[in-house]
């Protein structure tokens, strides 16, 4: 429970409408979208080959990775397009706090430890605890 | 035993009057004499062969397969020279004798040369035949002066073709008004202006007498004493029926081969169809009359003698793209009773004329706008009472679609006028046989295989009654938005919606997805000129910050290099931010540019501010560049400008953008260094000439590049340039290069829709291209003044965590 941890990463006008911005966070690259009523945060490379998913267009909740197009939805992390398709995306809870965009992400020591788990069953356990995002502002 | 038929000409009439006699009975053992080597073709669309709109093998009208399934014997390059009425013999100049139970002459006519010194000149062409086409193809080259004596329908479409092969045209004609026969003075002076228009040089009035030149034709001579000069001539002054094995046969003949309203000649077993008849008084020259004629020939010649034929109503029209005559009847105002009906407009270059006649119509004239002519043709068959009609005749009636137009005609109404197929035919073809494409339409029915101005009505038809008609499906742009792309650039257009959003929220699903998001971005730039609201979130990354995402997820900087020209200060400032910046890789790329791969994004502003240099659009779909040769300023064999040309070009239309990427070319000579014949639009100089050719790829796909035009300075080159490049933009979908659009559109209505446009349509164009530039800019200026703050910024968290 303990080994998560809240960072204040940007001020929310620094991310666009509907686009997404990638930062370093506790030497972790990730990905965090403005969608308008809500912001959304998951791991900033693309399964396939590593594309950088804050460079992708966003389509309603979901991201279209910028070099071969798998289609990722940031809610849950998993991959909608190609279909059948096991990889997936860490998420990451993400809260507004006058106006900063709060990013919670795994204590480094933590996450080395964390790391054989599948980003699934990372996704499945926090969704069951909590809900995913946090209303924007 | 069947009946031996010998059919001598292997033409048009000939063939229709066979297919039509294969209709009644296989009563007969065919065989055909044709003197020419050639399958049967389509001798109209021998025209468009020259204008380089067709290729030779695709006129073909019967391959020998069907010849085969008929059992019919063809003699190709045979030549009949002799008749035997008596015994029944021909023979041809290989000297074989043939016999026959019935002959069918067919021979059509042969060019009439008038009577002038020099004839025997080399250098002296006439328009008849492919093996004519073929010389006149080979004979024609830019900058060559071409003299066509003639200006009737075929003399101004030679004229026409020639001039499209980038010959310097001159048409030379015996009276004071083209085409008199069709129309009258008013109507000539319209069309003179529009073959000026087109850059034909029209001279009336001049009798030529002689072909001058010492050996070969180096010029033409006048009766007046003036003279101009000729690199070759072409002469199309008239058609003369070939009647000497009528004479030989004994048939009765004046100018042509005489017959009855059964199509008889004055010997039982021998007939005649086609251009070399003569029926009460009249030889035609036009191919719906011979089918009318075959038809009637095919029931008598197997014993069902009874249709009649009685004459058919000439109608003409002229096929040269951009300048639409058409003419039927008589015109002449003279006739007592007779009310001429006018209709002007020398702005639009559009003139009408009616004749009416007791009520009604007599004859028409339509200059610049033929659109009407299958309803005056209708009124001139059917002889319709136009009392109740007289304030509309010259205005179409009231709008109704023109589905409606095809379901409101008869079924005795004829649809294609060259084969005389009527819309009836048609319905009984399509329920008879079950044809549901054009292809098996034509194939059945031979509708639309003429000149093809009623291809549009026989699809309609279809359309109507084949259960099957599957017309093209249109694909609409994604599941998001769901319409075709033409109808949402007409919704954009029309409500007036600036931003991707707003677009995606009421015609679409609001969120959109990376192919409609672009897709919609493009069209709203081209749409508003550049005046739209820009939504960068629809934007695919490489749009966002102007540079080419690798699959590293770093960038690459293709800065412009307008023509490949460069200089050393340019070159040195590239390897200063190479070594800057740690540039992994720095690589000349196939468009004579410089690549720097492996930028990260934060530092691209810096580099561009450091480069000094534009955009050069690599990254998207856009105007990339002009690749050029070094044309006249080096090269021995430059006879054009090409790098001064191409940089101008790419000046002209750099900072665009395109519905997919846009890559031209300029050289200076046809050995074309530069490939230009292979990008989507190329300047190719000539000697004295440039031509424009549009649609070529060297990609994944290969092809050479359709000729757009032909012009002589470089200033109309770039003109002609511009106005197909906005004429790309405005009409292409998304993602579709010009390789796909050019051969979706046909080269033919490219340049209807461009360079032949009216001026008031190249005007338009050009104003929005005008527009379009104004409003554009470097992209990479973004990099002193983002869109956004963090568009090119690294964002750092606001707290640090030990990692
Ligand atoms: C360039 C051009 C454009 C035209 N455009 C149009 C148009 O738009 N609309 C229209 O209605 N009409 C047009 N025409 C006219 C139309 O092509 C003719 O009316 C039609 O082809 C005449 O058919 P035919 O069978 O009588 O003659 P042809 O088609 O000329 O056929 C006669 C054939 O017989 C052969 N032949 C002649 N003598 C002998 C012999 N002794 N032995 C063996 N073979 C012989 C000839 O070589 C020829 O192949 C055009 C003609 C030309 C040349
Ligand atoms: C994402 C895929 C692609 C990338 C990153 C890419 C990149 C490039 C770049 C950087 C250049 C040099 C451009 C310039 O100087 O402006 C180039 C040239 C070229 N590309 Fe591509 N390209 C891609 C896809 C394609 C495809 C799909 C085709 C063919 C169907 C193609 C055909 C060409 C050709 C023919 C040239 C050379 C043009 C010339 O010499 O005139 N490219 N490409
Ligand atoms: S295309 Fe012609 S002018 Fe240009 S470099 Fe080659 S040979 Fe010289
Ligand atoms: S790296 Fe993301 S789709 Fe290939």
């Amino acid at each position: 429970m303990n080994n998560k941890q809240w960072i204040r990463v940007t001020a929310m006008q620094n991310i666009p409408l509907r686009e997404g911005r990638s930062v370093n966070v506790a030497g972790r690259e990730i990905a965090i979208f403005n969608l308008g009523d809500r912001v959304l945060a998951i791991d900033g490379r693309c399964p396939h080959q590593g594309g950088p998913l804050a460079e992708g267009i966003v389509t309603g909740s979901t991201v279209v990775c910028p070099l071969h197009a798998w289609k990722i939805s940031l809610e849950t992390g998993s991959i909608t397009k190609p279909d059948e398709n096991p990889a997936c995306v860490a998420t990451h809870r993400t809260r507004i706090e006058s106006g900063i965009v709060l990013v919670e992400v795994p204590e480094a020591s933590q996450e080395m430890e964390e790391r054989p788990l599948s980003c699934r069953e990372q996704n499945r356990a926090r969704l069951s605890a909590s809900p995913s995002s946090s209303p924007a502002l | 035993m069947m009946e031996r038929l010998v059919v001598v000409g292997n033409g048009m009439a000939g063939v229709a009057c066979v297919e039509q006699i294969l209709k009644h009975a296989q009563k007969f053992e065919i065989t055909i004499f044709g003197d020419e080597t050639h399958l049967n073709y389509n001798r109209i669309l021998l025209s468009s062969v020259l204008a380089g709109e067709k290729a030779a093998d695709e006129i073909q009208l019967n391959g020998l397969e069907w010849y085969a399934k008929h059992g019919i014997v063809l003699r190709l390059g045979i030549r009949i020279t002799d008749v035997d009425a008596e015994g029944k013999m021909v023979t041809g100049d290989d000297d074989s004798k043939t016999p026959f139970d019935k002959l069918l002459i067919a021979t059509g006519s042969t060019p009439l040369i008038p009577p002038m010194d020099g004839l025997e000149k080399e250098g002296l062409f006439v328009f008849r035949n492919l093996d004519d086409t073929r010389a006149l193809l080979d004979r024609a080259a830019p900058g060559k002066k071409a003299v066509v004596i003639g200006g009737g329908l075929l003399g101004l479409e030679a004229a026409r073709g020639l001039q499209v092969q980038g010959c310097d045209v001159t048409v030379v004609h015996l009276m004071d008004t083209l085409m008199e026969r069709q129309l009258d003075l008013t109507g000539g002076s319209y069309l003179k202006a529009k073959m000026e228009c087109l850059g034909v040089k029209v001279l009336l009035e001049r009798s030529t007498t002689a072909i001058l030149g010492n050996g070969k034709a180096e010029g033409v001579a006048f009766k007046d004493g003036s003279s101009i000069e000729a690199d070759f001539v072409v002469i199309a002054a008239g058609i003369r029926p070939n009647v000497e094995l009528g004479r030989k046969a004994g048939l009765q003949v004046n100018r042509g081969i005489i017959v009855t309203d059964y199509m008889e000649t004055s010997n039982p077993d021998v007939f005649a169809v086609g251009e070399c008849v003569e029926h009460n008084g009249t030889c035609y020259g036009l191919v719906a009359p011979l089918f009318e004629q075959g038809k009637v020939l095919a029931a008598t010649i197997t014993g069902n003698r009874g249709p009649v034929y009685r004459g058919t109503i000439q109608a003409a029209k002229l096929k040269i793209m951009g300048v639409d005559v058409f003419s039927a009847g008589n015109f002449s105002e003279k006739a007592p009773g007779t009310d001429a009906v006018r209709y002007e407009d020398p702005a639009l270059g559009i003139y009408k004329k009616l004749t009416v006649r007791d009520g009604k119509l007599a004859g028409v004239i339509l200059v610049g706008d033929t659109s009407e002519s299958h309803r005056y043709m209708d009124w001139l068959r059917s002889q319709t009472d136009l009392t109740a009609m007289r304030r509309q005749l010259l205005f179409p009636g009231p709008a109704d679609d023109a589905g409606l137009d095809v379901a409101a005609m008869a079924d005795g109404k004829v649809v294609c006028g060259c084969n005389g197929v009527t819309k009836g035919a048609i319905i009984h073809a399509v329920h008879e046989k079950g044809i549901s494409t054009l292809a098996q339409l034509k194939d059945s029915t031979r509708a639309s295989t003429g000149c093809g101005s009623c291809t549009e009505m026989c699809q309609q038809l279809l359309k109507a009654v084949a259960p099957e008609f599957q017309e093209e499906a249109k694909k609409s742009l994604c599941k998001c938005i769901p319409f075709p792309e033409d109808k949402l650039r007409e919704i954009l257009r029309s409500q007036r919606l600036r931003s991707v959003q707003e677009v995606l929220e009421i015609y679409g699903n609001g969120v959109g997805c990376e192919i409609c998001k672009p897709a919609l971005s493009y069209m709203v730039d081209m749409l508003w000129c550049g005046d739209h609201d820009e939504d960068r979130s629809a934007r695919f990354i490489n749009d966002r910050v102007h540079a080419n995402i690798q699959k590293d997820g770093t960038f690459s900087v293709v800065p412009r290099i307008r023509g490949g020209v460069t200089s050393a200060k340019e070159l040195r400032r590239i390897a200063d931010v190479a070594e800057k910046y740690n540039v992994p890789m720095v690589k000349i790329t196939g468009s004579q540019r410089i690549d720097l791969l492996g930028v990260k994004k934060a530092d691209l502003p810096q580099i561009w501010a450091d480069l000094g240099m534009p955009s050069g659009q690599a990254y998207t779909k856009g105007v990339r560049m002009v690749k050029t040769c070094v044309g006249t300023d080096f090269c021995r064999f430059g006879v054009q400008d090409s790098t001064k040309a191409g940089v101008e070009l790419e000046r002209r239309l750099e900072h665009l953008y395109t519905p997919h990427k846009l890559k031209m070319g300029a050289v200076g000579c046809p050995r074309n260094c530069a490939e230009a014949t292979v990008k989507d639009i190329g300047l190719v100089g000539q000697e004295g000439t440039w031509q424009v050719v549009v649609g070529g790829a060297a990609g994944k796909k290969v092809r050479k590049a359709d000729l757009l035009i032909t012009v002589e300075s470089t200033e109309e080159a770039l003109q002609a340039a511009t106005l197909f490049f906005q004429y790309y933009r405005e009409n292409a979908n998304y993602l579709e290069r010009t390789y796909d659009f050019v051969e979706r559109k046909g080269i033919e209505n490219v340049r209807r829709d461009t360079v032949y446009a009216p001026l008031a349509t190249q005007q338009g164009l050009r104003e929005r291209l005008r527009k379009s530039k104004r409003i554009s800019r470097d992209a990479w200026l973004e990099g002193d003044a983002p869109r956004h703050p963090t568009q090119f910024v690294q964002i750092e968290p606001l707290e640090k965590v030990q990692a």
